[in-house]
């Protein structure tokens, strides 16, 4: 997928403006976080489970390739086939093999994030076959041809009137307005597609590598369907997304589910186990697995970065963010948004072109506090930071301008004298008198008119505590 | 008993009146407060902005300066965190100056944070009429942990009605160069988190932390909302004045 995380800038301003969309993400605060902080308290051992699933976490990627080849081997020998794809165009080739070798039409899709970096539905399309995304709120923003705005709610800022004009053209017929209905037609049209698609693609939540399995979380049920109705099933992950165990998993899917929607269990929790076997009578002919890098190593040969594969993509970062709440989903510019998204955007795309992104956050720290694996994303963002802001990591991806840098430099001289820092208070208070009024600005000169845009602006003291302490004789 | 302030740079530049605040404050528990006059800053402007060295030259200048004094009181919760938790970070590469940071940082504590859970005074024995809604500043209450020890000095205060908002614990935009490099959102934030205290009719807006209050004041100028706002160590000067002058 196109890297669009250049515009963040201007796309996020004016989500900020848009009263509908303000009112969409209003409502991930209200919904999604309230939900998932109440979960979080009914749990009696919640700090315990997330100290754990981190523990899971960690141990598994530092110990990736053992247990990537571990799952690589128990899939084969469930009847599965594995494919490690070093890039997005290797994965997307290998599926279209996959689809061309068995005559595909039509495929339908359980939501997948890895496949939205492929682009996979435009190449299906290249191709000439026919792409369904099944999981609801994917098929709206399929029919709206945009990509997700969320991790978990992919068309959280659709209203309920863009919903209904984008099933009336798919489906014909009187326009719908109720929920129910509308679900309730896209239900009947995707029934059809359930019945005779070839291929189901699906992503993977997790996938146990003791057992070979992949288990996927879903609430509609489309999950199943996708994995046992077509006679082939692809299951594409990313490479961070292998568990040892099946233990293992009872404890990520409960984190994962309590912080995506606030449920302590989704409707359906479906465990494959690779293609039908012998006596077996359903599921598919062929179970193909596909693991991802594309980027991910990036990630994992800095030992700081590193962190950031823990993440289970449950979306709750997003939600508690009040950045990602007035920026929405689309700004920053590519398939992972809000506080995770402006970590891995830059080091798995390139850092050239995503150098706003972890400048966007006011490291209120809201993200780590409802991380299931307590990622610590702040920090990842100042690191990040340290990288860009002079070019340290390369010099090509330096995102400050020679005026900061100047003013940093100046700065530091001030701060290291405190002298210096008196008298430049001094001169800059003088400086502000006249165009100051009752102690405050209105105007300020660029770079800093970005603040007196909307806010005023205080003068500086006359009189600095330093001299105020002074001349009261101490404390 | 004495402590060592560390004022911050914006309280010393932009709004004295609150380190003089916190002064009288102390004052009024028996507490002396020393003032170390080469401190400048904790670093934390250049290090948020990402430059790393110019912020690891001023932290290392503020550990010299504070080298030996103990406690170190300072009126803002995110410089505590600077030093506290992101001077691991800085000098992650720096074992000896790790050291150095580790060692004042466990005896450094924010305003509130000193009189509840050092000096073990949740209630100063205040009074003040009118009413206030505080706004928990993010560093104190994400990065520090800090939370329940401002709220029960506020409580504490006779005749002043506390009032819960909307969203208390919600970012109110600034977040440094944050509020200059993206001033759409930074102002959406705001405007959000002025609009929830306004809604609670209350007289007074509480944070306890200079730059949060710099960007609310700010914004209440310019938008001309009437709730008047105050960092928590002015209110409790107030409060603790009032009640002297009535005994
Ligand atoms: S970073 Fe944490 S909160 Fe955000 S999506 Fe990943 S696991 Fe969830």
């Amino acid at each position: 997928m196109r890297v669009r995380s250049a515009e963040f800038k201007k796309r996020s301003a004016e989500t900020a403006r848009d009263p509908r969309r303000q009112a969409a993400l209003q409502m991930l605060y209200d919904g999604l976080h309230k939900g998932r902080i109440a979960a979080a308290a009914a749990t009696d051992n919640w700090e315990e489970l997330r100290v754990k699933g981190r523990a899971i976490k960690w141990h598994t990627i530092r110990n990736l390739d053992y247990y990537l080849e571990l799952l690589e081997e128990r899939v084969v020998a469930n009847g599965g086939k594995v494919y490690f794809a070093n890039d997005d165009a290797e994965a997307s080739e290998y599926v279209m093999g996959v689809a061309r070798a068995n005559d595909v039409k039509t495929v339908i899709k359980s939501k997948s994030m890895v496949s939205e970096e492929m682009g996979l539905n435009e190449a299906f399309e290249e191709a000439g076959i026919r792409p369904v995304e099944t999981d609801l709120g994917e098929y709206i923003i399929q029919l709206a041809n945009e990509p997700p705005y969320h991790l978990i709610a992919p068309a959280i800022h659709k209203t309920r009137e863009e919903i209904s004009d984008l099933i009336q053209q798919a489906a014909g017929g009187p326009r719908e307005e109720d929920p129910k209905d509308l679900t309730k037609t896209a239900r009947r049209l995707l029934r059809e597609e359930f019945r005779t698609a070839e291929m189901g693609v699906s992503g993977v939540n997790f996938a146990v590598a003791e057992t070979g399995s992949i288990a996927l979380v879903t609430n509609e049920g489309n999950g199943r369907m996708v994995t046992s109705a077509p006679r082939v099933h692809v299951a594409i992950m990313g490479m961070e997304k292998v568990i040892p165990s099946m233990q293992d998993l009872s404890t990520m899917l409960r984190i994962l589910i309590r912080s995506a929607t606030g449920q302590r269990i989704s409707s359906y929790v479906t465990i494959v186990n690779g293609p039908r076997k012998a006596p077996e009578e359903d599921g598919p002919d062929e179970f193909h697995l596909v693991i991802v890098n594309n980027g991910r190593e990036n990630l994992l040969k800095d030992p700081q970065l590193r962190e950031a594969l823990l993440c289970i993509r449950c979306g709750a970062c997003l939600n508690a963010c009040p950045v990602y709440r007035k920026a929405g989903g689309h700004a920053y510019g590519w398939v992972y948004p809000g506080p995770i998204g402006a970590v891995i955007t830059p080091v798995m795309s390139g850092k050239k072109r995503a150098k706003d992104l972890p400048f966007a956050s006011t490291l209120c720290g809201a993200c780590r506090e409802v991380c299931p694996v307590s990622i610590d994303l702040p920090t990842l963002l100042l690191r990040l930071r340290s990288d860009l802001a002079e070019g340290k990591a390369a010099p090509g991806e330096r995102s400050s301008v020679l005026m900061e840098r100047l003013s940093f430099k100046i700065w530091r001289f001030g701060m290291l004298h405190a002298s210096a820092f008196g008298l430049g208070g001094r001169i800059a208070s003088a400086g502000m008198w006249p165009i100051s009024r009752r102690g405050w600005l209105r105007r300020l000169p660029p770079p800093f008119s970005g603040w007196t845009s909307s806010r005023d602006f205080p003068r500086i003291a006359f009189r600095p505590f330093r001299a105020r302490f002074r001349s009261r004789g101490g404390g | 008993m004495r402590v060592t302030l560390f004022v911050t740079c914006v309280v010393d530049q932009f709004y004295p009146e609150v380190g003089e605040s916190v002064v009288n404050v102390l004052g009024r528990q028996g507490i002396g407060v020393d003032f170390p006059a080469a401190q400048t800053c904790c670093g934390q402007p250049a290090f948020n902005a990402g430059f790393t060295d110019e912020a690891r030259a001023v932290a290392e200048r503020f550990l010299e300066v504070f080298e030996g004094a103990d406690p170190i009181v300072v009126p803002s919760g995110s410089c505590a965190a600077m030093v506290r938790n992101l001077y691991g970070e800085l000098f992650r590469d720096d074992p000896e100056l790790l050291q150095k940071a580790k060692a004042i940082g466990e005896r450094l504590y924010e305003f509130s944070e000193y009189l509840v859970d050092v000096l073990k005074r949740p209630d100063l024995a205040a009074s003040l009429d009118g009413s206030a809604t505080y706004h928990q500043c993010c560093h104190l209450l994400r990065e520090l942990g800090v939370d329940v020890q401002p709220k029960s000095l506020l409580g504490s205060i006779e005749g002043l009605e506390m009032r819960e908002m909307e969203q208390a614990e919600v970012c109110c935009g600034f977040g440094g160069t944050f509020a200059v490099k993206f001033p759409e959102l930074s102002t959406a934030m705001l405007n959000d988190k002025l609009d929830n205290a306004a809604a609670t009719g209350a007289d007074m807006l509480v944070a306890s932390d200079a730059t949060c209050l710099m960007h609310m004041e700010g914004g209440i100028r310019r938008r001309g909302d009437s709730i008047q706002p105050v960092h928590i160590a002015q209110l409790l000067d107030r409060a603790t004045a009032e009640q002297e002058s009535r005994v």
